[in-house]
């Protein structure tokens, strides 16, 4: 069957059963939207602003099982786009993303519009491909998918001619993909992964420590199930909450910077430290030289071999998919005759219970003032733990994170490795389209919210109706905190004059807006957003200014040498 | 430590930025770097001479690894093998020079390929040291200009790298 490029393209995305395109018109890309005009297969979500399209492609990913798709065009377009994807490359988000280019005969002509996207996006894409032919669109899309979804995804990139996608061509989609430079590993070791069986049953002191690895390779019952079955503690990075059930027992909350006393000290004191598609960030393990300077011994599963020794030696590498190292695992263990070492494991669970009852969680809540994370565990109660939770970066996004309690994975999206403000909206608009009858909310801040809150506008035209809980603290908290701490209270630019009232400028979007200033008032106000089924609430929490968040590990230090709240300073 | 990094990539277009981006990004040491297609036309092959602890190498060679253009990827200077690099060298050759200079290429069996009234090109190949030995071991105001190609290499015996 002979198709313009621009057929083939949107053939393409219906072969790979895209529901939703996210895009932004022009040029470049006209024959583009010309084609998909002419169908109704795959629907196209008009974004207002380029970076947006890819955070809600992005997010639409992060909450199902899927490859996020956007379509932007040359120049401008692209380099809009440029924020988005080096946000989804840096949390390993599956995505493709469809860029026009100027015609090839334009190409290196400094041409209106011109930019080398191949070029700019380079580092921040799993890979990228330029098509030259209209007859290798199909097998460059194909490979696109591919590439995107197995072994650690990421973002991939085709950029497109606009003469290319007016050439006809013969379209034939292919079934399978063969690269000979591209074969990632997914079967783990048998040998290594007894070894680490063995490593576990004798440990004295195990802990778990799993990531965003979980998450991607939707690994969550069967990890959940091994971690019950072995009675180990566990703790989830940022990345990975929701991988095992936060009101479990045996979970104890976030590890690093903003995480647990618990967490961090049973990562720091284990004997045996098993990771699970987790990378050993910094602001998880603090100073590598303070970490690696208590003597454990560390299995570390990952299907990136280059996750592994990057930051910390580790004794038995499981290069492969998370799913099926565990269930190998867990098949291993069923078999073996190994006893495990319980009477440690007592001891070592009745450590963890003294560390635990420190609660370091605890915050003084006020009559008078709102506290962000009353905030936040009430939007928990009111969602009755079960809603799609967005933020953006910031203080918040730590209160989210921490009094947010995940049970299910894929239910909190955020930007964790490029740690992108500006993320919070157009995430809750992918994961709403992606589950229409969900709850959907983003924990946002007023200096995040304002850089992508033109897509108040894309929610009215899609009626999505996301609730959006500003935690607005009129300061941009994060910034101000650190300059409390370490820059002698200095507040360098991180209090903003003139903030909009945002209740009106969501009315003036055609939403609801609502602003809520004494804490009596949330729970009720929370209700009454959830309660609107169609609409959009924007909910404007005047929250306490001089919140900060704690536990906290600063920048440099150990894990252990921790500040539990403000009294320790 | 210096280490001889050998691999096979897609002969495609970006795919020498691909590798040069990662060092660059990375902040890896790049000595030398050489590229040219092989037999098979559709795949090229590339020298890097690199350097870096043990552990700064085992992830240059895993991140190469990680680009999907790349097929194959050999730490040669792990075990035995040969290295070779060519240099043009342009020397000033008049008068009595001009017989030392014969001399001296032919002790270090370089090969003149060109000569005008005044100068030669000499053709050297060998490892780096025997390169270098020769640029000192000729009267440095006698240079013109010199051309080195960088190190190409190649594992002993049965140490193969092909598909
Ligand atoms: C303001 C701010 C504060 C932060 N504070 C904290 C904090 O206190 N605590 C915290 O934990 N984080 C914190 N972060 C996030 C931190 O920066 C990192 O993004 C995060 O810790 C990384 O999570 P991860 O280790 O799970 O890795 P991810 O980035 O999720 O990487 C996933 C890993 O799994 C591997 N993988 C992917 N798919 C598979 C598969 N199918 N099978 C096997 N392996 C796979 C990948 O190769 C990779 O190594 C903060 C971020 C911000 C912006
Ligand atoms: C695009 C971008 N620019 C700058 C930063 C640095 N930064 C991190 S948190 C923060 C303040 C965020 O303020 P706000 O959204 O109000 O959240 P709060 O910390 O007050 O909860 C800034 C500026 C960033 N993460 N992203
Ligand atoms: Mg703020």
């Amino acid at each position: 069957m002979v198709l313009t490029g621009a057929e083939i393209v949107i053939r393409c995305l219906q072969e790979e059963k895209v529901d939703y395109v996210f895009g932004y018109p022009g040029g470049a890309v006209l024959f583009i939207y010309d084609a998909l005009f002419q169908q109704e297969k795959v629907r196209h979500v008009l974004v207002r602003h380029e970076q947006a399209a890819i955070h809600a492609a992005d997010a639409y990913a992060r909450s199902t099982e899927t490859v996020g798709v956007a379509l932007v065009t040359s120049g401008p377009g692209a380099t809009n786009a440029v924020t988005g994807i080096a946000t989804a490359y840096c949390d390993s988000i599956p995505m493709v993303i469809i860029s026009g280019q100027v015609p090839t005969a334009a190409i290196g002509q400094d041409a209106f519009q011109e930019v080398d996207t191949v070029g700019i996006t380079r580092p921040c894409v799993k890979h990228n491909f330029l098509v030259k032919d209209a007859a290798d669109i199909a097998s460059t899309i194909k490979k696109a998918f591919h590439l995107a979804k197995t072994g650690r995804p990421g973002p991939v990139l085709v950029d497109i001619p606009k003469d290319v996608s007016a050439q006809s061509a013969e379209y034939h989609y292919p079934k399978s993909v063969e690269m000979r430079s591209y074969n990632p590993v997914v079967k783990g070791h048998q040998g290594q992964i007894k070894k680490a069986l063995k490593l576990l049953l004798e440990a004295k002191r195990p802990m778990i420590y799993t990531g965003g690895g979980v998450i991607l390779s939707d690994a969550a019952a069967p990890l959940t199930k091994l971690v019950r079955k072995l009675g180990m503690p566990i703790t989830n990075t940022l990345m990975g909450l929701g991988g095992y059930p936060a009101t479990d027992k045996q979970y104890l909350g976030m590890p690093g910077m903003h995480g647990t006393y618990e967490a961090n000290m049973s990562m720091h004191f284990s004997d045996v430290l098993l990771a699970v598609g987790a990378r050993f960030d910094d602001r998880v393990i603090g100073d590598p030289n303070h970490f690696a300077a208590e003597p454990r011994k560390i299995i570390h599963i990952d299907i990136d071999p280059s996750s592994i020794s990057k930051r910390v030696k580790v004794d038995v590498p499981i290069v492969g998919d998370v799913k099926e190292v565990l269930e190998e695992l867990a098949r291993l263990l069923d078999e073996s005759k190994h006893e495990q070492d319980t009477a440690s494991l007592a001891t070592w669970w009745r450590q963890i219970d003294e560390w635990r009852s420190r609660d370091c969680m605890k915050y003084k809540n006020s009559d008078e003032i709102i506290k962000p994370q009353y905030v936040v565990e009430k939007l928990w109660e009111v969602t009755g733990g079960d809603a799609f939770i967005t933020s953006d970066v910031g203080q918040h996004q730590m209160w989210a994170a921490q009094y947010y309690k995940f049970d299910k994975p894929r239910r909190w999206l955020n930007s964790g490795g490029l740690g992108t403000m500006g993320v919070g909206m157009p995430y809750a608009m992918g994961a709403q389209l992606a589950h229409p009858d969900a709850q959907v909310a983003c924990v946002t801040g007023e200096a995040s919210i304002q850089m992508n809150i033109q897509e108040l506008s894309t929610c009215k035209q899609f009626r999505l109706p996301i609730k959006i809980c500003n935690l607005n603290n009129r300061y941009l908290g994060m910034v101000r905190q650190w300059q409390e701490l370490f820059h002698g209270g200095r507040y360098s630019e991180s209090y903003m004059d003139s903030l909009p009232d945002f209740a009106k400028l969501a009315e003036a979007y055609g939403h609801i807006g609502i602003r809520v200033d004494r804490p009596a008032d949330v729970e009720g106000a929370l209700r009454e957003a959830f309660s609107r089924k169609n609409d959009l609430v924007f909910l404007d929490f005047q929250i306490d200014q001089t919140e900060n968040v704690y536990p906290m590990v600063q920048g440099g230090k150990g894990l252990t040498e921790m500040i539990l709240s403000a009294e320790d300073l | 430590m210096r280490h001889v990094i050998a691999l096979l990539i897609e002969n495609e277009s970006g795919a020498l930025s691909r590798v040069s981006g990662l060092f660059s990004a990375r902040g890896y040491n790049i000595e030398s770097l050489t590229v040219a297609p092989t037999e098979d036309a559709s795949l090229s092959r590339m020298t890097i001479v690199t350097s870096g602890s043990d552990d700064i190498i085992e992830q240059i060679t895993k991140q190469l690894n990680k680009l999907v253009d790349v097929v194959k990827v050999v730490d040669i200077s792990e075990s035995a093998h040969v290295e070779r690099e060519l240099m043009l060298i342009k020397v000033r050759a008049t008068g009595k020079d001009r017989e030392e200079m014969k001399r001296m290429a032919d002790i270090f069996r370089g090969r003149i390929i060109d000569a005008t009234d005044s100068s030669y090109i000499i053709e050297l190949t060998g490892n780096q040291t025997k390169l270098d030995s020769f640029i000192g071991a000729i009267d440095n105001a006698l240079i013109l200009e010199t051309v080195r190609s960088g190190i190409v290499g190649i594992g002993r015996g049965d140490r193969i790298l092909k598909l």
